[in-house]
């Protein structure tokens, strides 16, 4: 599974670097962030591209899981 | 995620938006400038005395509403975060040249959408103008540009630029002899809504646009980056809402909110090329600092420095462009702003392409 990790980074570069990371064509994906827009625009990006999303909170970062 | 409700929730406020900003304007607000951050930042600039053009000086509420309104949301929902440290400086010259940009055109993207929506079609060439210099930002996106990330930062550091807001309304509303403020009948400045409407239209706007991540440049950014329409529903609802307002009140009250032509517009010029190369530079600049300047105040009132910082390069290049008449006016613009908008584009430009394609480290 590709891990990216999107700390620090302001939109749109997160979802930037999650839409790099999905033309590889894996079933799954993670992305970590740290801001609330980073993580709803990668977390709606995933679902248009037909992931499911998982999602996990650990002090003010999240993981998002993406899975086909 | 629900993607139904959230493009609803931006409709919505975008439709409020455009109301509020018709209302300003009925209220007192010069014609089409119901919000303009960049021309609100101009005149708190000459207020406080760092440009002397007595035609536009006045502490803006709208100005200290929006980052309160902003502050107090992100405060209440737990998503303040002191966070900085992602290229100031450069962020402070990109602000810096996005408001040389605004001045050429006489307006920011918001205005631009208000321009827009009072039948003034010199915007269009501005929106022309926008729309190419987002696509040159999108495509250093596209190659991998960043400013690299930013760092959690004290709370202090974040909560300063909200306090500094509620210092300068004390300063608005003390009005203190060092304050300058355009007299009556002596251009835009003079022309205000009330104190107290101006500040509570800034704080629902800023506290709508937390909670929707409205942003003038990121609506039609996400659209050729993602194929993602939300914040341009956005954009669109706001020009819709504002447009029928217009409309109506064009029937409704003597003076004249609605008037398409070219010509005689409020607050504008009719030099199309400039008009779009003013905001060429907008679009370009605010594609590389994340977000137009409204969104770049609602940032800083939630604690992001960098977005502070932004704000301080806007002031600072607004101060510049009446110090050194740069700024376009009914008549044109200046050869000297035409002058500063090419360095702006050159400058833009080579920070896009240091911040791309440099060798990794």
């Amino acid at each position: 599974m590709k891990i990216v990790d999107a700390r620090g980074l302001s939109c749109p570069e997160p979802v930037v670097l999650l839409r790099s990371a999905m033309a590889s064509g894996e079933s799954s994906y993670q992305i970590i962030v740290d801001n609330h827009a980073s993580r709803e625009n990668t977390t709606r990006y995933a679902q248009h591209m037909g992931y499911k999303v998982d999602v996990s909170e650990n002090n003010g970062e999240w993981t998002l899981t993406f899975t086909k | 995620m629900n993607i139904k409700r959230e493009r609803t929730t931006i409709i919505v406020a975008g439709l409020i938006i455009g109301l509020i900003a018709a209302l300003l304007v009925y209220f007192g607000n010069p014609a089409n400038m119901g919000f303009c951050i960049a021309c609100f930042l101009r005149d708190t600039a000459g207020s406080l005395g760092l440009h002397r053009a007595a035609a536009v000086q006045y502490i803006r509420p709208e100005i200290v509403g929006l980052v309160l309104g902003s502050f107090i949301v992100a405060l209440c929902r737990k998503e303040f975060s002191a966070k900085g440290g992602s290229a100031p400086v450069t962020r402070f010259v990109l602000g810096f040249f996005v408001m040389i940009g605004c001045l050429m055109f006489l307006g920011c993207p918001f205005r631009m959408i208000l321009r827009l929506a009072g039948g003034d079609l010199n915007a269009l060439l501005g929106l022309v103008g926008f729309v190419i210099g987002i696509l040159a930002g999108v495509f250093f996106l596209k190659q991998g540009y960043s400013l690299k990330r930013t760092y959690t930062q004290t709370k202090l550091e974040g909560i300063v630029f909200p306090v500094v807001q509620i210092a300068v309304f004390i300063l608005l509303v003390a009005a203190p002899a060092f304050i300058f403020f355009t007299e009556a009948g002596g251009g835009p400045g003079a022309k205000h809504a009330p104190i107290l409407i101006s500040l509570a239209a800034g704080l629902f706007v800023g506290a709508l646009a937390q909670r929707t991540r409205l942003c003038m440049v990121g609506g039609i950014r996400d659209i050729v980056l993602f194929r993602e329409p939300k914040l341009l529903m956005g954009f669109g609802a706001i020009l819709v809402s504002a447009l029928v307002c217009n409309l109506i009140l064009n029937g409704a009250a003597d003076a004249t909110f609605f008037h398409l032509s070219f010509t005689e517009q409020p607050v504008a010029h009719t030099d199309g090329l400039w008009n779009c190369l003013g905001m060429v530079l907008v679009g370009f600049g605010c594609v590389l600092l994340g977000g137009c300047p409204l969104r770049q105040l609602v940032m800083s009132g939630e604690g992001n420095s960098d977005s502070a910082v932004t704000v301080l390069g806007l002031i600072v290049g607004a101060a510049f462009c009446h110090n050194f008449g740069l700024a376009s006016s009914a008549a044109g613009p200046t050869d000297a702003g035409k002058i500063a908008v090419i360095i702006g584009l050159v400058a833009v430009a080579l920070i896009g392409c240091l911040n791309t394609f440099k060798k990794k480290a």
